[in-house]
């Protein structure tokens, strides 16, 4: 049953895929309360005009996807809180802004060498020894960033205003978060891939939510969810032979089922 | 009766004036002081600047003109944020499916005074828990906020606001959407803490009625200070007549009778 240890890329994929679970809800909860959820698909799509840039300068892609996503995110926030644009509007001008680089750049060096099929729904033999190294520093860099300031992202989320008066430096927060997300977005590509890394983050979540906990206990069943179907979703598609990123995010799209229709019975 | 020093002012507007950007004032030189123990309502005709002028107070808005000052200090360099409690506009607060507890709200209240980078002491604990025995919801501390009523979301919003230790508490239109008898125990509370702890309270209300049977001081706002004063002096001066003209009929019929 477990041969699949065996094989050096299963152990870097399950590495990395757990980090990965384990970050992604944490963020996660804060952007689905905010009703902030699209800026996840956004950054994913930023982050794949980063991969390009590397593919096309010879660079490591993960790098590339990182400083490319957070840079956005930075400016995403700037042109949301100028009100110059609506929030939502600048958020599609960034998704499909980046596609189009991406899509330019690619098709500039007519075709890469690396499969892109990859880095869009994600493959765990994409993930390198250094890849891992890096998703861990990461992982522990966004992890500690939120458990130090959980209780006035908590504030912020739940009542921003109120926030405010009590004095806690609430823009600095929202920037902090929405690079804590680009972050996120950008060590989760090899795993699950640009084009299905907001289901991770969103989609633990919202299952989560169906049971109506507290705040904490929320997140830590959001974590469970995540860890598992990255465990089970890594078993699976090697057996399967099936993409390890649509795979995992299928498993957690099910436990949301499963729970969303034993809390509404009657729809 | 209580008895405490009005003398000190803790909030000091000096002319202050806001615009949303055009030429009309929300807030038109606007003077006034809000002293310890004091209770003070705020009323004035819908679109009068009420909400304006306590955001204001809040530093959530900087004035166009004019100065404010919080416990002496410009409230551009005021850093004390803990000493001003703000119970917002129920309706506008929160969504019901929000994931948090009675006892995660009130905690919320502790971090002001604890700031980033710190956790929840035994002290902050102990804060809560006296928060919530102060306006009778410690029984309710395990439960979801969005399964409570709107009453008892108010008194836990209260209690968050009051487990910073705060100086001040500015209350917008607490009651909208609460029934008559739970308005009532509400401004019981809020009597009791005004009496027994001294706390100084700005309530802005549309109920005229309750304005002038709780507060002490009246400041009626129609973008510039139509008057502050007591209750009973704003009811012997016309100056509620002289604040709403043509729509006083309507807000009797609307509120009950003002008590006199």
């Amino acid at each position: 049953m477990f041969d699949l240890f065996q094989y050096s890329f299963i152990i870097r994929g399950f590495e990395a895929g757990i980090i990965v679970a384990l970050i992604a809800p944490i963020i996660g909860i804060f952007l689905v309360l905010r009703r902030y959820s699209l800026i996840a698909d956004t950054l994913s799509h930023v982050s794949l005009a980063g991969v390009a840039i590397g593919l096309l300068l010879r660079l490591n892609p993960l790098v590339t996807a990182i400083i490319t996503s957070v840079a956005s995110s930075v400016a995403i926030e700037r042109l949301r809180l100028s009100k110059k644009v609506y929030g939502e509007s600048a958020l599609a001008i960034f998704l499909s802004g980046s596609l189009a680089v991406a899509i330019v750049l690619i098709s500039l060096s007519h075709g890469f060498n690396v499969d892109i099929f990859n880095y869009l729904f994600g493959s765990i033999l994409t993930v390198k020894q250094s890849d891992v190294w890096l998703i861990a520093v990461l992982g522990v860099a966004v992890l500690l960033a939120v458990v130090s300031c959980y209780k006035e992202l908590v504030y912020i989320t739940f009542d921003e205003e109120s926030a405010q008066v009590s004095g806690v430096p609430t823009k600095a927060l929202n920037l902090l978060l929405i690079a804590l997300a680009a972050l996120t977005v950008s060590v989760a590509i090899p795993i699950v891939g640009v084009l299905l890394i907001a289901a991770l983050i969103v989609i633990p979540v919202v299952a989560a939510l169906q049971l109506k906990q507290s705040f904490r206990r929320t997140i830590i069943i959001a974590e469970c969810i995540s860890v598992f179907s990255v465990i089970v979703g890594i078993i699976a598609s090697f057996y399967l032979n099936t993409s390890s990123g649509g795979t995992i995010v299928l498993i957690s799209l099910l436990i949301f089922l499963v729970l969303f229709a034993f809390k509404n019975p009657r729809g | 009766m209580h008895t405490i020093d009005h003398t000190i002012s803790i909030i000091e507007l000096d002319k202050v004036s806001y615009t949303f950007g055009g030429a009309e004032y929300a807030v038109k030189d606007v003077s006034f002081n809000i002293h310890r123990g004091d209770y003070l309502g705020v009323i004035g005709p819908n679109g009068g600047g009420k909400t304006t002028l306590v955001k204001l107070m809040l530093g959530l808005l900087q004035p166009s003109k004019g100065s404010i000052k919080l416990f002496g200090q410009d409230i551009r360099s005021f850093r004390d944020w803990y000493k001003i409690g703000y119970v917002p506009q129920k309706t506008t607060l929160f969504d019901a499916n929000f994931p948090v507890t009675v006892e995660e709200v009130v905690s919320m209240g502790t971090y002001a005074k604890r700031g980033l980078f710190h956790f929840t002491t035994v002290e902050d604990r102990k804060k809560v828990h006296d928060a919530l025995v102060q306006v009778e919801m410690l029984q309710y501390k395990k439960r979801l906020i969005g399964d409570l009523s709107g009453g008892q979301q108010q008194r836990v919003f209260i209690a968050r606001a009051l487990a910073a230790e705060p100086e001040v508490i500015f209350l917008d239109e607490p009651t909208v959407g609460v029934d008559t008898a739970t308005q009532e125990q509400f401004y019981l509370l809020l009597r009791k803490l005004n009496r027994k702890l001294d706390l100084t309270l700005v309530l802005v209300l549309h109920e005229l009625d309750v304005v002038a049977r709780e507060a002490t001081e009246i400041v009626c706002i129609n973008s510039n200070l139509v008057s502050y004063c007591t209750p009973e002096e704003l009811i012997k001066t016309g100056g509620i007549e002289k604040l709403y003209g043509k729509e006083l009929r309507y807000i009797l019929h609307d509120h009950g009778s003002i008590s006199r």
